[in-house]
């Protein structure tokens, strides 16, 4: 395997921030006027507003006109690598993002529906969420699905409220004040607990890469209220006590939520329902094919058992023969976590690749992305100052490893930071290094999924080795990097402190001005 | 069929010689040895049953359009449905911009790499700061209502109280994920929501009522301008003055297309502002167009309280400028459950949208936009007043949404928009289960979108229903 180095340099246009362009009196989009008998009736609308409510001074925003707002907008895509490049982003499952349902979804179709429509009026877009709700039903072994969650932290969000409205509903609210979860658990999920009025109870990692039996069982208790865990997690571990710990939550009466962030490898392979758990997650904008729009509109979609059906926040879609209606939630339900149906273009989305897929494709990409995982690791393990999380651990990982450049960072005082800063050099994206806390020194998690080539997979790792000889050969070419960028690194100074923060140029020309004194 | 399984389009390892390749790379004869960590009790024993998969675009494209084709959408018909979700014309630069394949496809660089998405985001913060007259606007969260949750929680710490005022006329939609936001009485860190009546004259809030609500207690008041039932709050300064007193928090929520002819909240005393980022280029996608901003004033106070992402403009080692997350170490990726509330994926990619838009427009846009909406709105509720058993409810101080009563009719909304529906038009959302003591009262939104010509077709296709 020999990859041969791209030689590659980011789009430098020098773009000025568009608060610094434009040139008053420039339009970029004009309304047309009223109409001469809306005028006539009704007068200018200085005349319609409260005087002490009008607007005094106009909004210093530029002024240009319609060809350069393009063509500003379309140089700051040029200058983001942008998955243009390789993004192996582990924990984020990057996926094709099919064009065809992105042309789709600018269809007026699906672009143009209010919420509040009659029913009569979206029996396409009811057809194909119901449709997709049995189809997560027969991938997770769960009786329902709601859309609302706008992320996967908004489905874990979700589930902290159903297990208050759940525990409630019985009475034991105000005793069942715990959520369990791991040191390996996505942060959002402690947080969302938190959020939600939990106590969290944080489990740590043993040896074997899982929290112990023993540790789960001397934190449940008469106060646990439910356990939010993943699994595999992210360093590819599979927990095989994962039914006993379900059991023993249940036993405690909690509820068991399965946040199937790393669902990939082992889609069609194991179904949440069957381990036991009551609910789980599903983020669309991962596992299936939506694109992710560097953070969102998402969709964590969230299922459960029929036992808390009645909990799931929003409407519920009811299928009456070949009609689709929408009904309010009982008197138990939590409400809503976010307004109406949720990112339903983003659902509709999904459902498109998971028919491109099928069963057979769905159950090939788990394969590939847990073949060309294992691929991966043989490789990289030869990578100079790179270690395997959990080293002493045998066997195949899941669908992604967790790496560690800790002797990398001993041998040469090159941080994993920096090795990413030179990663993107050779035109392959930053690649993802761990949430917090990093349980592993200077981590970095790579995912391969199904989308990327074996020609892409063998670039990527030999840009990690190139980088990491660079490293030891000359450290400060990988210490001042990115070289190939458009700008430099970020400098030293901390945006944690009030003088030097500014999130909007308003406070920047203020904060400037006074440095400037 | 073909011979051989073809290779998938999504999936280039998919070619059998490619998979052989790996697997001989790594010793194996069948893929299923790499599963070894999954007890065999825990596995799927048969086959998942999906539909059968439609490998090829074309007919997908066809199976999706044959489903899509049931819709019919607001863009074909004539819609009034507003109250959170608007239709406004969304610039064809928007689209082009939202379907850029660097700000549509990735997830996450470093600084230097994420340049032109960073500084996109900044340029969101920075034009909207310029609309709303404030200095911290944060990346935006899931919706306004989520917005409004985070902006009450935040106000809640600020002042260490647990009493949230909220008027009695706002979305039921909002309402409902506030009051999950507030969490159930029985945890210990419930937050109380008190409502504050409106004035049945005027639709406004009702300050003798505000009066009483507010003490020492309060940590909040939550109100809306233009309000849920579209009338222009022209006590606000009053309303804020009133809570400054009290040592509570004034969160505003506000549409930002009124933000070209109406005062910005920080003009009038609020502290917290909030809304949707829908309305600027973003399409309602069935209300999947949503987006929530949370905006203050630039005072440490407020800003270590903020739960969202703040991108921040920084400078390279080299003297650059680079834009670069500010106070990671607060939210959920930093600290876990010590974190203000939560965040994670959310709309960053409206944010630039937004951005391409609010640049369109400029700030003469701006005004025409909020000009325009006015006067059509007001003309269309002038029409609607002159029709016999119509009755608009708050006749003065709207901006693009208001109240229109049928009760003189004899007929129900639902029976009216019934009607409506068979001549192509989506009548106003229906008010009366919401608020039952508005009567059979219907919501109607206009906006740029409403010619003449159309409001015109609406009065007539009402004066038809309602005298018939």
């Amino acid at each position: 395997m020999t990859a041969k180095l791209r030689r590659y340099h980011a789009a430098v246009w020098d773009e000025p921030i568009v608060m610094e362009m434009g040139v008053p009196g420039r339009r970029g989009f004009h309304f047309p006027e009223a109409e001469a008998a809306v005028r006539d009736a009704i007068g200018t609308a200085s005349d319609l507003i409260p005087s002490t409510m009008q607007r005094q001074s106009r909004p210093e925003l530029p002024e240009m006109s319609e060809p350069d707002v393009l063509r500003h907008y379309l140089h700051l895509s040029q200058e983001t690598l942008g998955m243009m490049g390789i993004s192996l982003f582990g924990t984020c499952t990057m996926k094709y993002n099919p064009r065809l349902t992105e042309n789709l979804a600018m269809d007026s179709s699906i672009a143009d529906l209010h919420p509040d429509q009659d029913p009569d009026t979206m029996q396409g877009t009811l057809e194909i969420l119901a449709n997709f709700e049995r189809m997560l039903c027969e991938l997770s072994g769960m009786d329902h699905f709601t859309f609302q969650p706008a992320g996967g932290a908004d489905a874990a969000y979700t589930h902290a409220c159903v297990t208050r409205a759940y525990h409630a509903a019985r009475g034991e609210l105000e005793q069942r004040n715990q959520i369990i979860t791991s040191i390996q658990a996505h942060p959002c999920n402690p947080a969302t607990a938190t959020a939600a009025g939990f106590e969290v109870l944080t489990l740590m990692l043993e040896d074997n890469g899982y929290p112990s039996l023993d540790a789960l069982k001397s934190a449940v208790s008469e106060r646990t209220a439910a356990l939010m865990i993943n699994n595999p997690d992210d360093m590819g571990i599979y927990n095989p006590e994962i039914k006993e710990w379900v059991r023993i939550v249940h036993e405690a009466g909690g509820l068991c939520f399965y946040d199937h962030a790393n669902f990939n490898g082992v889609m069609s392979k194991i179904r949440a329902r069957e381990l036991g758990f009551d609910a789980c997650m599903f983020m669309l904008h991962k596992t299936f094919g939506v694109s992710k729009g560097g953070g969102g509109p998402a969709v964590g979609a969230y299922g459960c058992s029929d036992e808390l059906a009645d909990y799931l926040p929003g409407r519920r879609i009811v299928r009456q023969g070949d009609y689709y209606t929408l009904r309010d939630g009982g008197h138990l339900s939590v409400g809503r976590v976010r307004e109406y149906l949720g990112n339903v273009q983003q659902v509709i989305k999904a459902y498109a690749w998971t028919r491109a897929m099928g069963a057979e494709g769905i159950r090939e990409a788990s394969d590939i992305s847990v073949l060309v995982n294992n691929y991966m690791e043989k490789e990289l393990l030869k990578v100079p100052g790179l270690t395997r999380s959990h080293p002493d651990i045998e066997g195949w990982r899941i669908e992604m490893t967790r790496y560690s450049l800790g002797k990398l960072y001993e041998d040469t005082g090159v941080t994993v930071v920096d090795v990413s800063n030179r990663m993107v050099d050779y035109g392959v994206d930053a690649p993802w290094l761990s949430h917090e806390p990093w349980i592993v020194p200077q981590p970095i998690t790579p995912e391969a999924g199904e989308m990327w080539s074996k020609e892409d997979v063998d670039y990527w790792i030999a840009v990690l080795r190139q980088v990491c000889e660079e490293a030891y050969s000359d450290p400060d070419l990988v210490r001042n990097a990115p070289h190939n960028q458009a700008v430099h690194r970020q400098g030293p100074t901390s945006l944690d402190e009030p003088e030097n923060w500014a999130m909007t140029w308003r406070a920047y020309q203020r904060k400037r001005a006074t440095r400037r004194r | 069929m073909p011979a051989h399984p073809r290779a998938h389009p999504f999936m280039p390892n998919s070619v059998p010689a490619i998979k052989a390749e790996l697997m001989a790379a790594l010793g194996i004869d069948s893929v299923d040895e790499l599963f070894a960590q999954i007890p065999q009790d825990h596995r799927l024993d048969r086959p998942l049953e999906l539909p059968p998969a439609l490998t090829s675009e074309a007919a997908l494209s066809r199976h999706m359009r044959s489903l899509l084709g049931r819709n019919r959408s607001c863009a074909d018909n004539l819609s009034f449905l507003g109250g959170g979700c608007w239709h406004h014309y969304v610039p064809a630069v928007c689209d082009e911009i939202a379907r850029r394949t660097e700000f549509l496809t990735p997830v996450w660089g470093t600084p230097s790499s994420d340049l032109g998405r960073n500084q996109a985001w900044f340029e969101f913060t920075s034009q909207l700061g310029e609309l709303l007259d404030l200095e911290l606007v944060a990346l935006p969260v899931y919706s306004w209502g989520c917005a409004a949750g985070h902006a009450i929680r935040m106000a809640s710490r600020l002042t260490d109280r647990r009493k949230i005022l909220l008027p009695r006329y706002l979305d039921p939609e909002r309402r409902a994920v506030i009051e999950t936001y507030c969490e159930p009485a029985e945890m210990p860190s419930h937050l109380e929501i008190v409502e504050v009546n409106g004035d049945p004259e005027t639709g406004r809030l009702s300050l003798d009522d505000l009066r009483t609500r507010l003490d020492g207690e309060t940590a909040a008041i939550y109100f809306e301008n233009p309000s849920y039932l579209g009338q222009i709050e022209s006590d606000a300064a009053e309303i804020a003055a009133l809570a400054r007193r009290h040592g509570a928090e004034t969160v505003v929520g506000v549409d930002p297309v009124s933000l070209g002819v109406l005062a910005p909240p920080a003009a009038y005393g609020a502290d917290i502002v909030v809304g949707s980022i829908q309305p600027l280029g973003i399409h309602m996608y069935g209300g999947g167009g949503l987006g929530g901003f949370i905006a203050s004033r630039d005072e440490p106070a407020y800003a270590h309280e903020y739960p969202a992402l703040m991108v921040s403009i920084a400078e390279t080692t080299h003297e650059e400028h680079i834009f670069s997350l500010a106070l990671m170490h607060q939210c959920s990726y930093g600290s876990r459950e010590a974190a203000k509330d939560w965040t994670g994926n959310s709309t960053y990619l409206y944010a630039i949208v937004a951005a391409a838009y609010m640049t369109l427009l400029g700030p003469e846009g701006f005004r025409e936009l909020g000009s325009l909406i006015v006067q059509r709105s007001r003309y269309a509720a002038s029409l609607l007043d002159g029709i016999d058993g119509i009755t608009i409810r708050f006749r003065d101080g709207f901006f693009k949404e208001f109240v229109a009563n049928f009760d003189d009719t004899g007929r129900t909304v639902a029976e009216i928009n019934k009607t409506l529906l068979d001549r192509g038009i989506f009548g106003g959302i229906d008010l009366s289960a919401r608020f039952p003591d508005l009567g059979q009262s219907a919501l109607y939104c206009v906006t740029e979108v409403h010619e003449q010509q159309d409001l015109d077709r609406l009065a007539a296709a009402l004066r038809e229903v309602c005298t018939r």
